[in-house]
């Protein structure tokens, strides 16, 4: 299997990457890790005339605190992600996630702005990055805008990114104290998308929950955030009927697509398990 | 020649040149243009890891690599592990342990392998198992790959100390 022809372009910065994606409009694709857009690509799926690859383009690289967020290159690969001790440190949840991608190869070459840019509802970045309350840094012809996570993830395949807009960074605060936080992702092998996963980031004050956040991936068309379930735990007691409660309104809203991962039913089942899971783990660590 | 690049790298320390379409994948370079072999095409979808190469430090599968994106790159193969006709020690690993049946996946468990102990010369079994997870073996059952993994781990280092 072979993509059809194209012309490659290999920018050495996103401004000559920008320019090239004007120039060439529609027609043009970013290639990051390619590791979503390669295979597309072969079975036909994808078929960009220009394929503009940030590979060389080292600013887009590297992880740094400042005040109090991370910021992250969007071509910094999962494996970067998992063997940082400044990721590991101050945001946990994100190696956990990375952890959780693909298999090893696919996180050598897998980035976390491909993961955010690709608005597939089966990565699962955008869950976390929800969770998290992560904002992105678009660069485009215009200039330099953020995006909050909230406001990005439009429908399959489609994002707030503009067709000359490369996602150059990525900012993801840190984790405050007695937060806890976890990723749960039922799937059916190494290396298989999310047949349910739920992330939670959690703040208790004693027994009762201060404040929560619960993002869902493959349970819709683009990952999403259950803002009722999220609702129905802030200022309550966390106990076993807070969580069922919660796992109830998650599962009234999810709409997965049937495959053979399972059928809606079954997926719909095991994202309130994940849930579940999810707050109960978010809880303990939050202690 | 429009659609036509030259890329240059290295290939298991040799300088090569090649002239491909911007669409070739890396694998077929390999095995159809540098008669390197060794890596083998087992799904060409992303899954069983056969086809895995070492670049720039990082094992990936070569399947979804463009050549192109190889220009000024390092690649290692299996055939660039025997150093001086002596095996690497996961090749004798491979051998002492029965790590093999018909042979398929083994180029690429071993190149695999061979970025896993440089990152971490000393590996559980667990770590073996997480970090090895991207290469599918039909035959063995792993666990004669996981036992040819630790016994190299085990002569590299006492080779060190
Ligand atoms: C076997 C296998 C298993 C996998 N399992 C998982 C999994 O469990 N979970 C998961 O989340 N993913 C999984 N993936 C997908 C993988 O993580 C991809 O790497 C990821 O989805 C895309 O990142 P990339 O860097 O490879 O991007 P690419 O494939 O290069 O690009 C993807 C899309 O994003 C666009 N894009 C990329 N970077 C930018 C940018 N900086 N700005 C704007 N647009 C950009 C591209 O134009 C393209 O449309 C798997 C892939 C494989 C092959
Ligand atoms: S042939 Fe490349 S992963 Fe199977
Ligand atoms: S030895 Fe046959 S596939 Fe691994």
């Amino acid at each position: 299997m072979i993509p059809r022809s194209f012309e490659y372009h290999a920018p050495q910065s996103v401004s000559e990457a920008i320019e090239l994606l004007q120039k060439y409009g529609d027609t043009a694709r970013l290639l990051a890790g390619g590791h979503s857009l390669i295979p597309m690509m072969k079975i036909r799926f994808a078929e960009p005339e220009h394929l503009v690859d940030l590979g060389k383009v080292a600013e887009l690289r590297g992880i740094r605190e400042q005040g109090k967020e991370l910021r992250i290159g969007a071509m910094t690969t999962e494996n970067d992600l998992i063997w940082s001790t400044l990721v590991q440190q101050k945001c946990p949840l994100l190696v956990e996630a990375a952890r959780l991608i693909g298999d090893p190869q696919v996180r050598y070459k897998g980035t976390l702005g491909g993961d955010i840019s690709h608005g597939d509802p089966g990565n699962d970045h955008p869950a976390i990055m929800l969770a998290l309350g992560a904002s992105f840094v678009l660069v485009g012809s215009n200039g330099e805008r953020v995006v909050a996570a909230d406001d990005f993830f439009v429908d399959t395949y489609v994002t707030a990114l503009e067709p000359d807009e490369v996602l150059t960074e990525i900012r993801v605060p840190v984790l405050a104290k007695n937060t806890g936080w976890c990723y749960a992702k039922l799937k059916r092998k190494i290396g298989d998308f999310a047949t349910a996963a739920a992330a939670v980031v959690l703040t208790m004050k004693g027994d009762t929950v201060k404040e929560v956040a619960i993002a869902l991936t493959n349970a819709g068309a683009t990952a999403f955030r259950a803002r009722e379930a999220e609702d129905s735990l802030r200022g309550k007691k966390f106990d076993d009927a807070a969580i069922a409660e919660a796992a109830r309104l998650v599962m009234s809203i999810c709409d997965p697509a049937e495959d053979l991962r399972g059928d809606v039913e079954y997926k719909t089942a095991m994202t309130g398990e994940m849930t579940r899971r999810a707050l109960r783990t978010a809880r303990d660590r939050a202690i | 020649m429009a659609n036509k690049h030259t890329v240059s790298f290295k290939l298991n320390g040799n300088d090569v040149d090649v002239v491909v379409e911007a669409r070739e994948l890396l694998i077929h370079t390999l095995r159809e243009r540098l008669a390197t072999t060794g890596p083998h095409i087992g799904c060409e979808t992303t899954h069983c890891g056969a086809c895995t190469v070492d670049l720039d430090g990082a094992s990936v599968k070569s399947c979804t690599v463009l050549t192109v994106q190889c220009q000024d790159a390092e690649v290692l193969t299996i055939e660039g592990l025997e150093q001086n006709g002596e095996l690497h020690a996961l090749q004798e690993g491979f051998t002492q342990e029965h790590g093999l049946q018909c042979g398929y996946c083994t180029p690429g468990m071993i190149t695999r392998a061979y970025r896993l102990l440089q990152e971490n010369p000393n590996p559980s079994e667990e770590d073996i198992r997480y970090w090895m997870a991207g290469n599918l073996c039909r035959c063995t059952g792993y666990q004669n790959i996981v036992k040819a993994v630790q016994f190299a781990a085990e002569k590299l280092s006492s080779a060190q100390a």
